[in-house]
């Protein structure tokens, strides 16, 4: 069987007893055993849970009971919880954490018949661009091993496209899903705020954080979305969304006209696009949607230039806000012989938390000091506001909007750690939807000095089913999303 | 706005985190930067604009006021470091 088959065709695979379950995830535990001391994109592998659970697919498949994705191994993003099996969140707070309970789209994936193959590696809490951040080691690009995978979710990203995983969870508060998966050349797709449940997802930036699919094609990606998408009565901010709706995500194509579609080019965007070699392919893709029937307009969402800082003042002030819970008492890392309860405190999260984890909590502690709420907190709320209406009102013209993913290929290592701004700024296509809570999907579109280069198309809250529409179209059209990196053996 | 290592001493000791010297003369640059960086929301003109705490407007949902879950204390309290009796121990608070 070919690892870097779609899920869809080896779904197909499994249905005509081609190959069964057990096989097919012990090939996937076979080639992460062989290749991922290359690329420490996993940080726990649960190969004896994922062959129980291929097992039981497999009875399944052959009494009838068989659903889409019964069968199909799954890579989760080591900040879903996990029962029985740690959840580190990449930290040295968690590296002892086996959660008493499993997270709402692990349940519901597992309860799919979908196969936990284990889970990834990613930076810490979710915080960083390069998968750098992480207690259990950078992970590598599977197209350089010099260069990053991006993050967090950057050893999904990794597995995936090196053919360890066919498809992966992963998280995304300002990026984190859709800029590993350009870095990485595979698809991810970050929903609409609300779509997917946050329960059991360690919490970072609680109203930005949204979990979403990572996988080689589109289409892999509605069939996956349609099964971890809907309301949970666990997560206070969970949307209600119909069964007609979720169905509706898992058959994209139906009922969409590529020719009617209106799509804009934000002009901010593309002025702060100094890559030519991505600005070039960008040009590419608009001519093959073109070449379909669809319209482009420039349209501008002039708040653009603020949505960096913005996100950076309210991340990081709900981060010091949601990681004051690890205070060594509870769960987690506890310091050694601590002489009072201050000192227990003070050291065990000094000894647990990486500096960029430590760089975040303080600076969202100055931007919710006394004094300083006013200019920083609520400022940045008001900002926010001015750049989710500057999309409001860009939906008012266009269906949706085509954008690079990342300014540049994936950097080196080592190349952006002393320079945390820098790092920062590597955001600067993705923060935006995140801020106004909007989906957007993250696609390859061709390469850049044989790495391989994302476009991002972004839609208004809740229009997936058009936006993966679309992208499903741009794949029929490209073959960027059938290349795969070659791994020494 | 620019920050020194007196500001990030009293940062930390609110966010309780002990850093150590080498740490806070580079935490002190860092955070220095990044507050540069934030500076730049104060040439956006927010007058009359209301703060944005959910992206779509949304308002906490209410529940019936029922029992839906118990709390199994043992279940959780496995993963704890040090407990004793169900309760979960620190170091003397009180001599």
């Amino acid at each position: 069987m070919d690892p870097f088959a779609s899920i869809a065709d080896l779904a197909e695979g499994l249905r005509t007893r081609t190959f069964s379950s057990r096989e097919l995830t012990q090939a996937y535990l076979d080639r992460i055993q062989r290749l991922d001391g290359q690329l420490n994109s996993f940080i726990t592998v649960t190969a004896e849970q994922a062959l129980a659970q291929a097992e039981a697919a497999d009875a399944q498949l052959a009494n009838g009971s068989a659903g889409p994705l019964t069968g199909i191994p799954i890579a989760h993003k080591d900040l879903f919880c996990t029962q029985g099996v740690r959840t580190s969140c990449g930290s040295r707070m968690l590296d002892n954490f086996v959660a008493p309970y499993d997270a709402t789209v692990v349940e519901r994936l597992q309860q799919a018949g979908m196969v936990m193959l284990g889970k990834t590696n990613m930076d810490e809490y979710a915080m960083g661009s390069s998968c750098e951040n992480s207690y259990y080691g950078a992970a590598s690009n599977p197209w350089n091993p010099d260069r990053v995978p991006g993050g967090s979710s950057g050893g999904a990203a990794a597995a995936v496209a090196a053919g360890l995983a066919p498809i992966a969870t992963g998280t995304d508060t300002g990026g984190s899903i859709r800029q590993p998966a350009a870095f990485c050349g595979i698809s991810g797709l970050k929903p609409t705020y609300g779509r997917v449940s946050r329960y059991g997802m360690v919490a970072f930036a609680s109203s930005l954080d949204q979990g979403g699919p990572m996988g080689r094609t589109v289409e892999d990606l509605s069939l996956v979305l349609g099964a971890m998408a809907g309301f949970d009565h666990r997560d206070s901010t969970s949307t209600e969304q119909s069964a007609a709706e979720l169905d509706a995500l898992r058959s994209v194509r139906i009922g969409l006209a590529p020719e009617r579609l209106k799509v804009g080019l934000p002009t901010e965007y593309f002025q702060a696009l100094t890559d030519a070699g991505l600005a070039t392919l960008l040009d590419e893709a608009r001519r093959a949607l073109e070449g379909r029937g669809v319209q482009f307009v420039e349209v501008s969402l002039p708040h653009t230039a603020a949505a960096v800082p913005c996100y950076y003042v309210l991340a990081s002030a709900e981060a010091s806000t949601n990681l004051s819970r690890y205070d060594g008492v509870r769960y987690g890392y506890r310091c050694e012989n601590p002489k009072d309860l201050n000192d227990l405190y003070q050291r065990s999260r000094s000894e647990a938390f990486g500096a960029e984890v430590k760089r975040r909590i303080l600076t969202g502690t100055y931007a919710l000091s006394v004094g300083y709420y006013e200019a920083y907190y609520r400022k940045a709320q008001q900002v926010r506001r001015l750049i989710r209406d500057d999309f409001v009102k860009a939906f008012e013209s266009v269906d949706m909007l085509l954008a690079p993913t990342c300014p540049n290929a994936a950097f080196g290592k080592g190349q952006l750690v002393s320079d945390p701004v820098a790092m920062y700024q590597q955001d600067i296509f993705t923060i935006p939807a995140s801020l106004a809570g909007v989906p957007a999907l993250a696609l390859p579109c061709g390469f850049s000095e044989q790495l391989p280069m994302g476009l991002q198309l972004i839609g208004p809250h809740f229009s997936e089913q058009r936006l993966l529409g679309l992208g499903q179209i741009y794949q029929t059209e490209t073959d960027w999303h059938r290349r795969h990196p070659q791994l020494g053996e | 706005m620019s920050v020194d290592t007196k500001d990030i001493t009293g940062l930390s000791r609110l966010a309780k985190l002990a850093l150590l010297p080498d740490e806070l003369t580079q935490v002190t640059a860092d955070l220095d930067r990044i507050i540069a960086m934030v500076d730049a929301l104060a040439e956006v003109d927010t007058d009359g604009v209301a703060p944005l705490a959910h992206p779509l407007d949304a308002v906490q949902r209410m529940r019936p006021d029922a029992v839906t879950e118990e709390v199994d204390r043992d279940h959780f309290q496995g993963i704890a470091p040090a407990t004793q009796d169900g309760l979960y121990l620190v170091p003397r608070v009180v001599e």
